[in-house]
């Protein structure tokens, strides 16, 4: 081993201690079902913010972006308008009412007021659909990045990651998960604002001197949009951008960072935290990509990663020697086991929660056995997770992604923003949106030009143009055609009371026969 | 049917909620209708035409700029929604009051 890789391997060890050191203190406070799905509540805002921004920016943001810039300019930076924006979904539409409402999973959402097992059982499914789809993403994307920064095999980078994952989680629950997300997002911050600096430092700090210096060299095709070709292609950025905007308010991992805070308030300050971290590491990325392009060359990046994924490694190493290369690929490292973690709590909550303690046992389960039943299966779907990594090594993992992206969009947005906002929606109507908006979506993708090539029955690479409007028409279509109207299911009990939940997820009141008792003796001693 | 229905419903009926209703639409319909067509109109230009390739300052283009006023949007409107919703806090606490009050028929229900 020579000089470079023993560098390289003190930072990855460094990191897995501090990790490990983490999972360790938090293992003692991880005793309950609670504390391993949502940390018990307690998490603070700042913290949950720098988690959710710990969760989201996943190696496809640091490395993917910053690689697609170097290569292609402003198509490449493009993305990362959307995964912003998506902020202001969650926060103006989802967040509050899900942190009202919710307990430890989407589906506990639903059956706040959908309280049926067929309600939750498709929640659970789309939670695991969507869950695996990213899950496999970042795993093979690790297997991939880890094995070009050290002398390991993919093999191996996936089966250390995977191991990895499982110990936080299965030790540490969610108490260790967001705590190992929060030293991701601060590294991450760190290592790009030191990379930001030392690009700008060759031009004067200033930004645009960056970026003449581009165009005067690389063409103006760095600096603008990729040009219009045709009809298809351009509905198909359509459909991408509504899967990017509308994605993110239906990610299980992302959501349940909302049931870890207290309350409503907690959830909302939580998400201007990550909207400035997220924002702001966004911002940062023409710099980083541009600064690749220049300083390494587009045909050094492409040597080494045809992706471009290396962009970002290799302009640390250009700048900064072999200690910036390996710091920068141990913040990569650790923002992939940082956000497979919580992938893995998000998917073991819909298997445990949902599918064994509320529907097989019926929420009669104790305690103890939920516990258990939770590491129980986060054990089962890392090992199921790290199989399947294993056995899909070539896959395409931004086609994965966006396909999690997709599937989110179009199975659990709907049916969330009518299960708040639609005094007439009923259970025939959650039910069959969730399913049609599964389908639809992985169907389409299925069709699409990505797996069928020139046979692809679907023109477009991306489906949410189709399959959202799909998942809403599911929604409407499953409410007027099937089961019973909505008056009929409240007062048969199948569907909770649409008043206690307008009331609920507006304001957050849970407990109501006390909390009027309070605010009735305290208007008296007042 | 729940036997707290009427609870329920007597803190929709209080004055603060239905303001907190009103309120919450009044902001939130058309920021979300703002931020929607804000958004959508770069990937509708940059697919279909080429207007934004334009200069703005130096290699600087009119993509970019457009591309940087989103992240302008996404924290202002962020911020307005925090200060929006402190006073939310604040309705909710009083139709909290208003409802508790209004079981013993004291004034304070709308």
């Amino acid at each position: 081993m020579n000089r470079e890789d023993l560098i390289a391997f003190a930072f990855f060890t460094g990191i897995i201690a501090i990790t490990l050191v983490i999972t360790y203190w938090a293992a003692k406070q991880n005793t309950s079902a609670g504390s391993h799905y949502v940390a018990g509540g307690e998490i603070k805002a700042w913290q949950n913010g720098l988690a959710i921004s710990g969760d989201y920016l996943s190696a496809a943001s640091f490395l993917g972006i910053a690689g697609a810039i170097a290569l292609n300019g402003f198509s490449g930076f493009y993305l990362s308008i959307g995964f912003l924006v998506a902020y202001l979904v969650v926060l103006l539409l989802v967040a509050e009412p899900l942190r009202n409402l919710g307990r430890y999973t989407v589906g506990d959402v639903l059956t706040a007021r959908f309280n049926t097992k067929t309600v939750r059982s498709t929640a659970a499914l789309n939670t695991v659909a969507i869950s695996m789809f990213y899950m496999i993403a970042q795993l093979i994307g690790a297997g991939a990045l880890i094995s070009l920064l050290l002398p390991i095999s993919f093999s191996v980078s996936i089966i250390v990651v995977g191991i990895l994952m499982t110990v936080y989680v299965v030790a540490g629950g969610m108490v260790a998960t967001t705590w190992i997300q929060i030293v991701k997002a601060v590294l991450l911050i760190i290592g790009s604002i030191a990379l930001a600096i030392a690009v700008m430092a060759q031009f004067n700090f200033n930004p645009v001197t960056l970026f003449n210096e581009v165009q005067a060299q690389e063409g103006r095709e760095m600096v603008v949009p990729s040009p219009p070709e045709s009809l298809t292609t351009g509905l198909d950025t359509i459909s991408l951008n509504i899967a990017l905007v509308l994605g993110t308010a239906g990610l299980p991992h992302i959501l349940i960072r909302f049931l870890t805070v207290p309350d409503a308030k907690a959830a909302r300050q939580s998400i201007i935290v990550a909207t400035w971290i997220i924002g702001g590491f966004y911002l940062l990325t023409p710099i980083l990509g541009y600064g690749a392009t220049l300083l390494v060359g587009r045909d050094a990046i492409e040597a080494a990663d045809p992706g471009g994924n290396l962009a970002a490694p290799l302009l640390a190493e250009a700048l900064g020697g072999p200690i910036f290369l390996a710091f920068v690929s141990a913040v990569a490292f650790a923002t992939i086991v940082a956000v497979v973690a919580g992938l893995v709590i998000a998917a073991s909550g819909a298997f445990a929660h949902d599918f064994y303690t509320n529907v097989i046992r019926g929420g009669e389960a104790p305690e103890h056995e939920q516990f258990r039943a939770a590491r129980y299966t986060s054990l089962g779907i890392s090992v199921f997770a790290i199989i399947l990594a294993l056995l899909l090594q070539g896959a395409n993992v931004a086609f994965l992604v966006a396909l999690a992206f997709a599937v989110a969009a179009s199975a659990n947005v709907p049916v969330l923003l009518l299960l708040i906002f639609w005094r007439g929606f009923n259970t025939a109507g959650a039910v069959t949106g969730m399913l049609v908006g599964l389908i639809s979506s992985v169907g389409l993708v299925i069709l699409s030009p990505t797996i069928l090539g020139d046979a692809a029955i679907f023109p477009l690479t991306s489906p949410a143009i189709v399959s959202v409007p799909l998942g809403f028409a599911g929604c409407l279509l499953g409410t007027f055609l099937g089961g019973k109207n909505s008056e009929r299911e409240m007062e048969e009990g199948i569907q909770i009371d649409y008043d206690q939940i307008y009331v609920r997820a507006n304001t957050g009141i849970s407990n109501i026969e006390e909390e009027l008792k309070e605010a009735k003796q305290e208007t008296q001693t007042n | 049917m729940d036997h707290r229905h009427e609870e329920w419903v007597r803190i929709e009926r209080t004055s603060a909620f239905k303001e907190l209703i009103r309120s919450k639409k009044a902001f939130i319909i058309p920021a979300t209708i703002f931020f929607m067509v804000f958004y959508f109109t770069l990937p509708f230009l940059t697919a279909f035409t080429t207007v934004l390739n334009f200069s703005v300052i130096g290699a600087i283009t009119g993509a970019y700029v457009y591309a940087f006023a989103q992240f302008i949007m996404t924290w202002v409107l962020a911020h307005l929604y925090l200060s929006q919703s402190n006073k939310w806090d604040d309705l909710v606490d009083e139709a909290r009051r208003q409802a508790a009050t209004s079981e013993t028929g004291e004034e304070g229900s709308a």
